[in-house]
């Protein structure tokens, strides 16, 4: 048997897209007196897989397919956390 | 022959698209996702509504239904295809289309009625339509901020099909209601076989429902069925 692994998977908007969300969040922290620059929402996916064979690969082919939408969407993999 | 209206989990305007379709001349069948042969059918609509819950992102898992890989045969075999709101969100997940969709500007679900200009008539959902012409169509979204980066916008220039405008036909932002690039509201593959549209069409096909403008949209579509665009 092989040990499962822990993955994290953070997706992120390119920094040339909107991020309609942030910009809201921006609005309402500077509301409440903060000054911030800008604030973006990222997405951030946990997956257990199987520790067999290569796991970073199998993670990325997961990303290009379907967890990120690289039109879109960068993606950032750390194994083991 | 008939077209194929598919019904994913959370798909909701696939009876209203299957009665417009008829409607206007058309013969039209629901299609459930996890079917793998189309081959009784020459186009298909992916509806509006929520696939899979719009879960990830809108479109994400629907492109990856089983039935997508007969959509795709059939879009590179030239014959129609038309997304409609969430069925649009899917066609450029699946790379069908270019671009994706995006929440709204204002992060505001989007419910009313919004005026479209006709830029081209060279797809499958503008052919009977005018050049210049302004039809009035409900808009029904949430992510329906079309997005695509400068290059793309410059590669697929010609494929817009339809803008958000005035009344009068006037492009300008205080009539994006969504904050889409270029201020797209409908937009083709190269060949025009494949085309997206966020408004609803099928929700303008009679009087008794503010507007028949959509009419000349499906009558488009229905018109292209049979004709294959290579």
């Amino acid at each position: 048997m092989t040990e499962p692994t822990k993955v994290t998977v953070v997706v992120r908007r390119r920094p040339s897209i909107a991020d309609p969300q942030g910009a809201t969040v921006t609005r309402a922290l500077r509301d409440l007196g903060y000054t911030v620059d800008g604030v973006r929402i990222d997405k951030i996916i946990t997956l257990t897989v199987d520790g067999a064979g290569d796991v970073t690969q199998q993670v990325t082919e997961m990303c290009e397919r379907l967890l990120a939408n690289p039109v879109m969407e960068d993606y950032e993999i750390r194994i083991g956390s | 022959m008939t077209t194929a209206v598919v019904v994913f989990p959370g798909s909701n305007c696939e009876h209203d698209v299957v009665y417009a379709l008829e409607s206007v001349g058309g013969s039209a069948e629901l299609v459930w996702h996890r079917e793998t042969d189309l081959s009784a059918f020459d186009s298909v609509v992916l509806p509006g509504g929520f696939a899979h819950g719009d879960y990830l992102r809108t479109g994400a898992i629907a492109r990856f239904s089983p039935v997508m890989d007969e959509v795709a045969r059939l879009a590179a075999d030239g014959h129609p295809v038309l997304g409609i709101c969430n069925g649009f969100q899917i066609l450029c997940e699946a790379g069908l289309l270019p671009g994706v969709l995006l929440q709204n500007r204002d992060l505001t679900f989007i419910c009313r009625p919004v005026h479209l200009r006709v830029e081209s008539t060279a797809s499958i959902l503008t052919r009977s339509a005018t050049v210049g012409e302004v039809l009035e169509i409900p808009l029904n979204s949430y992510e329906g901020n079309y997005t695509a980066d400068d290059e793309t916008l410059a590669a697929s220039a010609d494929q817009i099909m339809l803008r958000y405008c005035a009344s009068d036909g006037t492009v300008a932002d205080a009539h994006n209601p969504n904050g889409s690039s270029d201020h797209i509201a409908a937009i083709a593959n190269r060949a025009g076989n494949v085309a997206g549209i966020m408004p609803h069409p099928e929700r303008a096909i009679e009087d008794l429902l503010g507007s028949s403008d959509g009419r000349i949209l499906l009558e488009s579509f229905v018109a292209s069925v049979g004709a294959v665009h290579a």
